[in-house]
């Protein structure tokens, strides 16, 4: 591809904008589909040295320390009275935020019609799966009694016992389980052409399994009218469900009457926080794909990074307006205990974690994002990505364990000290890392079909001198 | 022309779920702060017994804890009266909607708040729900050595990790005196039976009965007007009457 773009003594408009665009920028469909089954059948040794340290970490982080949880008690946790709630819950939100990302990303710019999502909306739909995947694992490591977690499921039984629904989790659980199986079918529709891409390209045991996951896609007219109608219902229903998902978890917090937590702001501001964290998160995978994976830098342009950012410096404009709104509001209430957990968060022994999550969410957002070079630079965004993560994470500590330290009865105010908490919490992130490099040698990470569909309806005009881009409709 | 002075809040009519039907009242002004209640408690209730690092963390399990306090700054500080603190069966209980499995339920006919150890499988909601903060979690199987086995009270479940648990107002107590009472064809009389903490307390700071019940010593305890319910103006309706300063 190199030689094809050292034309920069050259550059006219019309070169520039190919070189830039990935949608100005085709290849003829055979090649392209050769380039995404190349960089899925190709694996480094770095590969599996890497996949081989994250399995040693699941193995020993999620499952042999799950397993000692279980058979011990939660004493090997860090929880206690008042944080009865610690890293397990932060790590159920945080996971959750992570998979909010790939909604966003997938349906609300598909539904809008935003072109630069096409390379990566598997990569970022991927994320939302295997990041619910993650929060599920937290969510059951906090039960003190996991393996009787299915009493939380509305099963018919003999007593008539059912979950109480007016409980938060329950409305979570129902909420979680409804986001998971619609992005699974959401993540698998568009799957579908680019898996029947792949079973015609492939042999052996790849083609079995591609052919079981194609289920029978051909590519007639019929089909593809199917598929959009089911695509375009899925764009739009999983809108509201994700929107939901995030609010009622913020309700777990929002409807216990503690100070802190006792917030209206909290769904919106949830909404806003997991967007924040999520898109950090798809900034971070691409910069990796677009650094590991064979041919991606094709697929993978710094304009995707750019409008990525403006993306991230939007949502983080909206969630330091969220923050400001819960913080000021909470505090010219004037509440006694509230004003005591304020001083606690910022004047407290965690107080470098409240400033830290101000800087990283958004001091540096908004002093890296302005400028278009280095929100085009891959490895620049990578770090705000990451420090975005970290932040995003911090404040989910700071509205579980050291909101919780602070409450009503000050005889039992206590600070939290993790135990266990950390390989697993460890062991969950490796566990999502090797999803993710699993599915990457397993399925097109770039849809193949959408990159060639969008190039199709993108055309260059010349109007006189100037060279013009002319996007057609193709549905 | 009416007053606002005027509307008394005797006046208004209380529904049984605001009056409650068991009640206490702790005196603190003769509470010692000697811990007896939190030994019988343990020892009627089969309170498991943490340790001492554990307890330290904030794991320790007692359904009732003395709460001290000071006030003041080093040198000058004064101790504020003891303050025993255990579950005060809200007639409007934060513990109760959140959790996902009924595994604490109000009951109707006692009035008080229940926890299924059997049903709980430990989320640990209701515990951060309580303003209370009274409820202990079993955060890990502890140990119970030869021969204090022989020591638990038949009438009252062990518990196993990972659920919680509370104070129940020694509800086995209640039963065995509603049964006997029933047994004889009458009602429960005033005094006939207390809880554990009540029993032990030396200086009688504990006083335990029917609070439905006028004529009963906690109700006219409660109606000298000095008393007052922790954290009443969250409503949840406390059932146990603090006295300071009378």
């Amino acid at each position: 591809m190199s030689e094809k773009k050292n034309h920069a003594e050259h550059a006219h408009g019309e070169e520039h904008l190919r070189e830039k665009h990935l949608m100005l920028d085709p290849l003829p469909r055979g090649q392209m589909n050769e380039m995404v089954m190349e960089s899925m059948q190709t694996t480094s040794w770095k590969f599996w040295v890497v996949f081989a340290i994250l399995s040693v970490i699941v193995a020993y982080g999620l499952f042999y320390s799950w397993g000692v949880m279980i058979a011990e008690g939660l004493g090997v946790a860090g929880v206690n009275r008042p944080a009865y709630w610690g890293i397990f819950l932060v790590n159920t939100v945080f996971w959750i935020g992570i998979s909010h990302a790939g909604t966003f990303i997938s349906a609300i710019l598909r539904v809008f019609k935003a072109e630069f999502r096409r390379p990566f909306t598997r990569a970022a739909e991927l994320m939302t799966t295997f990041g619910l995947v993650q929060a599920g694992f937290s969510i059951f490591m906090h039960m003190g009694r996991v393996w009787l977690s299915y009493w939380l499921m509305p099963y018919p039984n003999q007593r008539m016992l059912w979950p109480n629904l007016h409980s938060p989790l329950t409305w979570d659980l129902l909420a979680i389980t409804t986001y998971l199986l619609s992005s699974t079918m959401y993540l698998f529709l568009p799957l579908i052409p680019d898996v029947a891409m792949a079973r015609d390209r492939s042999t052996g045991w790849r083609k079995t399994f591609y052919k079981i996951l194609a289920l029978g896609f051909r590519g007639t007219e019929g089909e593809w009218t199917h598929l959009r109608n089911a695509m375009g219902i899925f764009a739009w229903a999983i809108i509201p469900v994700m929107f939901s998902v995030h609010t009622i978890v913020s309700w777990d917090f929002a409807a216990a009457t503690r100070p802190g937590w006792n917030s209206t702001i909290f769904g919106p501001y949830f909404v806003v926080g997991a967007l924040h964290s999520g898109m950090g998160a798809v900034v971070m995978v691409l910069a990796i794909v677009r650094g590991t994976m064979k041919n991606m830098k094709y697929f993978i342009r710094p304009e995707h990074f750019d409008a990525i950012s403006k993306l991230m410096l939007i949502i983080s404009m909206a969630w330091a307006y969220f923050f400001f709104n819960d913080y000021m509001v909470q505090w010219y209430g004037g509440d006694k205990w509230t004003k005591q957990l304020m001083h606690f968060q910022e004047a407290g022994p965690m107080g470098w974690m409240w400033f830290a999550m101000l800087i990283f969410n958004i001091a540096i957002p908004w002093a890296v994002l302005w400028n278009a070079r280095w929100r085009a630079t891959p490895w620049i965004v990578f770090i705000v990505g990451l420090l975005i993560n970290v932040g995003m994470w911090f404040e989910r500590y700071i509205i579980i364990p050291v909101s919780l330290s602070i409450n009503r009865m000050p005889f039992t105010w206590r600070l939290y000290e993790p135990g266990i908490e950390i390989p697993l919490g460890i062991g969950t992130l490796a566990f999502f890392i090797l999803l993710y490099m699993a599915a990457s040698r397993l399925i097109p990470l770039v849809p193949v079909w959408e990159v060639q569909e969008g190039q199709m309806a993108h055309e260059l005009k010349k109007y006189g001198r100037e060279t013009v881009v002319s996007v057609s409709e193709l549905e | 022309m009416a007053t606002l002075a005027d509307l008394k809040i005797s006046e208004v009519k209380l529904s049984e779920e605001q009056t409650g039907k068991w009640g206490m009242v702790i005196d603190q002004d003769i509470c010692t702060g000697c811990q007896a209640c939190v030994a019988a408690c343990a020892m009627e209730n089969n309170i498991s017994f943490v340790g001492e690092e554990d307890s330290g963390y904030g794991r320790s399990m007692h359904w009732i804890r003395i709460e001290r306090f000071w006030e003041g700054e080093y040198p000058e500080v004064k101790m504020t009266p003891n303050q025993p603190i255990l579950c005060q069966q809200c007639g409007s209980a934060p513990c109760e909607p959140v959790c996902p499995v009924f595994a604490t339920v109000h009951s109707q006919a006692e009035q008080l708040n229940l926890q299924v150890y059997n049903r709980c499988v430990g989320t640990r909601y209701c515990a951060n729900n309580c303003p209370y903060q009274v409820r202990s979690f079993n955060w890990r199987d502890y140990e119970r050595p030869e021969p204090l086995p022989n020591q638990l009270n038949p009438d009252v479940t062990v518990r196993r990790r990972g659920v919680m648990e509370k104070c129940t107002f020694c509800i086995q107590r209640i039963q065995k005196a509603q049964d006997q009472a029933k047994g004889e064809g009458r009602e429960v009389v005033d005094g006939e039976f207390t809880t554990a903490c009540a029993q032990a307390c030396p200086a009688s700071a504990i006083t335990f009965g029917r609070v439905d019940d006028p004529e009963s010593l906690v109700s006219r305890l409660t109606e000298q007007n000095y008393g007052v319910k922790h954290l009443e103006e969250l409503g949840t309706l406390p059932r146990v009457t603090y006295f300071k300063g009378g």
